[in-house]
């Protein structure tokens, strides 16, 4: 086994143990901590698998914005004590099922297809530009026009995000 | 290397996580966690496959996906602060308005 | 600066845009800063580009793919050569002179910026027409102006004879148009592209007969979009439209789209004899036909209006005896002294408060100098009397038409040109020569119109006396103009044979003397009649009141179709209507009587038993089914995401068994 499988071993399932304990806090506050830790070590196998740049992304967007957002917002509504609220036992037991069977069918597709076959083509050619300038590169003359769009789309989620979340009565 | 099926198999791992936890959950907080999740396990099969056929295109989906992502989680948590300033709560059940 | 020629169309699309959403609520008369700014970039641009493609240069200019599938792939693509930078040039340089004569013209109209919304979109798709490198695109160009002629007809739509030429043109052009879809349907068909360089490369492996069949077809779209036989009866009602809209879409640019597209398409109408020979004929006859109307007209713009119809006519006689470049000249002098004849005419409308009965008018020039004397110019260049424009351009088709033994129709071209001339000048001594006719009410404000609009028409005076001499001969038999034009109109090779064998029978000299003789005999007769009144008119026309009569009415040609395809239509849609009242209508209520003896059946007999239990039970059986299903409806958003993600689930269960089974 190499260092890189060793790296990407331990980050996914430090990953995976995270996205779990996400999902199952009670309090908001640990779930959203536990979230950024999560962010970190998918950030981390990213880097594993030849994408700095997205890993670099990755920690600065979601650990940084989103979750930082989601913090803010958890703080803003804090109107009665979410972690007091009980959860339906029997939409908990299908939801669990559901996602077990989903996990297991995906993989025996994924078997199926694709086995024997190993990441890390992209490393050698990578190695020659550097990932940031590739991606930089082909985002800037290929991409260029999804990447307006895409501008685009956060103006437009932005103007929506103050327009929802401003108080009507101050108008 | 990684084997590509790995890479996969930890995305859905991810994915059904995040779809367990948007499912089951009643407070929003978590399910929009959750749904962030689900989208961070595409990002990761988008790498996987990039890496795999040594295509970088996939890692600028990657970054498309962080940026409706992150124009999700505003929208969304807006709607939060905007549903709770009417109904005071946060808890999804109370999200009920969909039966009129 | 070939390579930015995709900018030209741009700049009214942005025009257009910019003017369509804010122009009613915010910018009101402002915008024309934003629509003569938009033309004058374009023209701008037009001008550096036709100056790379006079230096030798042509581009095809790839904007980006339009359809793909496995059997038509179309891109959006521009296509600069000589050709579309000659008519990038009159279309641009017309459209700015009428969008700033417009800016006067249009002033207190309370429709101003919707008015030149439609103008900018005009020319954008008239650009689109002009550039596109394909049928597909020179078709979206082709229907946008259609589209953009029928706003600008019925612009002012309260008047009922305002929409009514609007539909009146855009239905006429549908069957113009369905046979130009089916020419191209043909085309790909055979070839596999409608691309202009793949189509004209692999022409010559086409059957002669699949490509008169074609050509034909395509020939039928021209005739509808530029008014010849059978299809021109739209053409003298579009004049509803403001004058500027017919100055610019119904005589300079739009019209000639027709004529544009033959002489583009001159590799495959060199192919097929009979189509050429068709083109020919009907131009002469709509030539003849519309002149002759022309002459028993009142209505200043209806003269002109028939003439136009008349000179696209020549316009195809010239294409259609194989002197494509001399029918594109024609259509390039055409455009200026059309243009002109009409901007002056308006300006003329202007004075006399929308009068436009020539009887009513007399000694105009006393009261407007300039709008006179570029109309006379104007006129000089329509009758054909040299040095003017249209001299050059005409005299060049009739020439050609007799090189090439088309006799009986050299002979009926050169009378037009006779009855073009004294029409013209019946109009010009009528309106502003002779005695005043003018009611007293109009006369006390007339007044030459103001700087914006007069401008223009000495702009495009001058246009329409010198744009002649580009057909000057330049070394020995082809002249400046068709050097230029050499690369993309390629002559017809039997047509040239009888080029060379006939033309020492009669020297060229002979032929002009002949038709600026005959001109002039035109004028001298309007001279007579109209303004000496040796001959009395109004005696004539009751001598000859039949004739009158005829032509006044316009050889009934608007009763004939009517007779012959409206009111069938109504007919038919009259007898759809009995059918339904006593076919489909007897059914029903014989149905209904038939369900009415059953239903009295039943009463009596199965409804106490059968009918009530059966829906008892079926309200039972909803009834418990309800008491089911609405727990699925919970209305509680986690439930909905649970029953999302089961039917993920059960696709991807199906996908696996599809898979492993």
């Amino acid at each position: 086994m190499s260092w890189e499988q060793i790296i990407f071993y331990l980050f996914a399932a430090l990953a995976v143990i995270f996205a779990f304990l996400t999902v199952t806090r009670r309090n908001a506050v640990h779930a959203a901590l536990c979230l950024i830790f999560c962010f970190f070590f998918i950030a981390g196998t990213f880097v594993v698998l030849n994408a700095e740049l997205l890993a670099a992304v990755q920690v600065l967007v979601y650990a940084g914005g989103v979750v930082g957002l989601m913090l803010y917002v958890i703080m803003l509504v804090r109107g009665e004590d979410a972690s007091q609220v009980k959860q339906a036992l029997g939409q908990k037991i299908i939801a669990a099922f559901i996602s077990v069977l989903l996990v297991i069918q995906i993989g025996s597709i994924v078997y199926l297809s694709f086995a024997g076959k190993a990441t890390g083509r992209l490393a050698q050619e990578m190695a020659r530009y550097g990932n940031t300038e590739s991606i930089g590169t082909l985002l800037y003359t290929k991409y260029i026009f999804p990447f307006e769009v895409a501008s685009v789309l956060l103006l437009a989620a932005m103007v929506g995000a103050i327009v929802l979340a401003k108080n009507k009565l101050e108008r | 290397m990684v084997p590509l099926t790995h890479v996969i198999i930890f995305s859905f791992i991810i994915f059904a996580i995040g779809m367990f936890g948007a499912l089951s959950r009643r407070n929003v907080f978590i399910v929009l966690m959750g749904i962030e999740l689900m989208l961070n396990a595409v990002n990761i099969a988008l790498v996987g496959f990039s890496s795999y056929l040594s295509n970088v295109a996939g890692q600028i989906f990657a970054i498309f996906v962080i940026t409706v992502a992150a124009g999700e989680a505003a929208v969304g948590l807006a709607i939060v602060v905007a549903i709770f300033r009417n109904r005071f709560t946060v808890n999804i059940d109370s999200f009920n308005l969909l039966k009129w | 600066m070939i390579k930015y020629a995709w900018l030209i169309p741009v700049f009214p699309l942005i025009g257009f845009t910019i003017n369509g959403l804010f122009g009613f609520k915010y910018i009101k008369n402002r915008a024309h800063y934003i629509a003569v700014t938009a033309l004058g970039l374009s023209w701008l641009f037009s001008t550096l580009v036709f100056i790379d493609v006079l230096h030798g240069k042509t581009a095809e200019i790839v904007l980006f793919d339009w359809v793909v599938t496995p059997d038509i792939q179309a891109k959006v693509a521009f296509y600069i050569d000589q050709l579309s930078a000659l008519m990038l040039m009159v279309v641009t340089t017309l459209s700015f002179w009428i969008h700033v004569y417009s800016i006067g013209y249009m002033g207190h109209d309370p429709g101003y910026p919707r008015y030149f919304t439609y103008l900018n979109m005009f020319v954008f798709f008239m650009l689109i027409l002009v550039m596109g490198s394909s049928y597909p695109l020179l078709f979206v160009g082709w229907e946008g102006v259609g589209l953009c002629s029928y706003l600008l007809i019925g612009f002012w739509y309260e008047r009922e004879s305002a929409w009514k030429a609007g539909m009146k043109a855009f239905i006429t052009n549908r069957v113009g148009d369905a046979c130009f879809i089916l020419g191209m349907f043909i085309i790909w068909y055979h070839l596999g592209s409608l691309d202009f360089k793949v189509v004209f490369e692999k022409a010559h492996h086409l059957d002669p007969a699949v490509v008169t069949i074609a050509t034909l077809l395509l020939f039928g779209g021209a005739t509808g979009k530029s008014a010849q036989i059978p299809l021109y009866v739209w053409l003298p009602d579009a004049m509803e439209g403001p004058t500027p809209v017919s100055a610019l879409i119904h005589a300079a640019t739009m019209v000639t789209a027709g004529v544009y597209m033959v002489a583009r398409s001159n590799v495959l109408y060199n192919m097929a004899p009979l189509s050429l020979e068709v083109v020919a004929v009907i131009g002469c006859l709509t030539a003849f036909f519309a002149g002759t109307i022309g002459t028993a007209q009142f209505d200043l713009k209806r003269v002109l209006a028939y003439s136009t119809v008349s000179q696209l006519g020549y316009m195809f006689l010239g294409c259609g005896v194989g002197a494509y470049t001399a029918g594109v000249f024609h259509l390039m002098t055409h455009a200026f002294f059309k243009g002109l004849l009409f901007l002056a005419a308006g300006s003329v409308m202007h004075a006399m408060s929308d009068v436009l009965d020539m009887r009513l008018m007399g000694n105009l020039k006393k009261y407007m100098p300039i709008t006179a004397t570029t109309f006379i110019i104007g006129a000089l260049a329509l009758a054909g009397i040299p040095p003017f424009a249209g001299f050059w351009s005409k005299d060049e088709i009739l020439h050609h038409t007799f090189t090439t033994g088309h006799y009986f129709l050299w002979f009926l071209g050169t009378l037009t040109a006779g009855i073009t001339a004294y029409y013209t000048f019946r109009a010009v001594f009528m309106t502003f020569f002779g005695k005043e006719r003018i009611p007293e009410e109009i006369k006390h404000h007339l007044h030459e119109s103001p700087k914006v609009m007069t401008i223009p028409l000495i702009i495009l005076s001058v246009g329409a006396a010198t744009v002649g001499f580009f057909g000057l001969k330049a070394h020995g038999e082809t002249s400046y103009f068709a050097q230029f034009l050499a690369p993309v109109i390629h002559a017809a090779h039997e047509h040239g044979a009888h080029a060379a064998h006939h033309e020492a029978a009669v020297p060229a000299s002979v032929l002009i003397a002949l038709s600026v003789a005959v001109g002039l005999t035109g004028i001298l007769i309007a001279y007579i009649v109209h303004l000496k009144r040796l001959i009395d008119p109004d005696e004539w026309v009751k001598k000859l009141w039949f004739i009158h009569k005829v032509l006044y009415r316009k050889y009934y040609v608007d009763e004939i179709y009517f007779a012959l395809f409206i009111y069938r239509v109504l007919d038919l849609a009259y007898i759809f209507w009995r059918f339904d009242q006593w076919v489909i209508d007897g059914i029903v209520n014989g149905a209904a009587l038939l369900t009415r003896f059953l239903a009295w059946v039943t009463r009596v007999c199965t409804e106490p038993f059968v009918v009530d239990g059966a829906v008892n039970g079926a309200s039972y059986v909803v009834d418990l089914s309800a008491r089911v299903l609405r727990r699925l409806q919970t209305g509680v958003v986690s439930n909905y995401m649970l029953f999302i993600a089961a039917g993920l689930l059960g696709l991807i269960t199906i996908y696996v068994f599809g898979r492993l089974f």
